[in-house]
């Protein structure tokens, strides 16, 4: 069995504040990261996928179509956007790395079929790392 | 416990499946199908699954993992052309899985043993595209 992990890159601002929360308690809670008008990372994101390798290819997973779907999903409605601001999915969820592992793979779960149509590659698990100290992981079958 | 050792080594490759057709190979492959090969600095990171003994503290002497990781890859795969120089490569396709799985073949029976067992291969292509082999 084989993991096949592609490693993306993509640049983008979020402000972690809750709504459920008083301005007291977000800067409490979330500190610097409550700053009103936002900050930013360059996340690097690792997909990592499952297989067998096919007999035809030698490979357990196209690269490029993966590629594409990260594209797709990921890489062109992220980059260089105001995630709280711009991205849907982070009008009322607030965006921390934990929330964004969370989006990544409920995306790539819900094209999945669609490039991969095959019992495999599966999808695996995603790793965010918002800076180079703070990593995120997250396996694909912990959300439905 | 687990320990990792990495080695580096430099290859060129090509990857074509001789039954298919030039179009399908370049619709499989994309440019990986170019026929005079293309090359990557491919890292290797082995790990050892063990439990440390009680006299050394180690699970294995470094040290001889990395002159096993030298004989058995880095001698026999670094500067050369896989298809044509290093075996089974002229019959099987040196995609990254497969370079994999046959390094774990050429390790798992120095490696495996006395308490210890080959946990997983991982070789990197690029720092962006990386393939961890983990057994049958």
């Amino acid at each position: 069995m084989f993991r096949v992990t592609r490693r993306y890159q993509f640049a983008a601002s979020h402000r972690l504040h809750s709504t459920h929360l008083t301005e007291d308690e977000n800067l409490r809670v979330y500190g610097k990261c409550a700053y009103p008008y936002g900050h930013g990372h360059n996340y690097q994101i690792e997909v990592s996928l499952l297989g067998p390798a096919d007999e035809t290819s030698g490979r357990a997973a196209d690269p490029a179509i993966l590629d594409g779907l990260v594209a797709a999903q990921v890489l062109k409605p992220f980059e260089h956007r105001n995630l709280n601001a711009e991205v849907e999915s982070f009008r009322e969820v607030v965006p921390t790395s934990e929330n964004l592992g969370i989006e990544i793979c409920r995306r790539l779960k819900r094209h999945w079929r669609s490039v991969f149509p095959g019992e495999w590659p599966k999808l695996e698990k995603i790793r965010i790392e918002e800076t180079p100290r703070n990593i995120f992981e997250i396996k694909a079958d912990e959300i439905e | 416990m687990v320990i990792t050792r990495r080695v580096e080594f430099s290859a060129s490759h090509v990857c074509r499946n001789p039954d298919l057709s030039e179009q399908e190979n370049v619709n499989l492959f994309g440019m990986a199908a170019n026929p005079h090969g293309h090359g990557h600095n491919f890292v290797l990171e082995v790990s050892v699954e063990g439990k440390p003994d009680p006299v050394t503290g180690m699970i294995m002497d470094l040290k001889q993992l990395k002159d096993v990781l030298n004989r058995a890859v880095v001698e026999p795969y670094d500067h050369r052309f896989l298809n044509r120089e290093v075996p089974p490569f002229d019959r099987i396709i040196p995609t990254t899985e497969n370079i994999a799985r046959e390094i774990w073949r050429r390790l798992s029976p120095e490696l495996n043993g006395g308490g210890r067992n080959l946990q997983s291969v991982r070789l990197y292509e690029t720092p962006d595209l990386y393939v961890d082999y983990l057994g049958e």
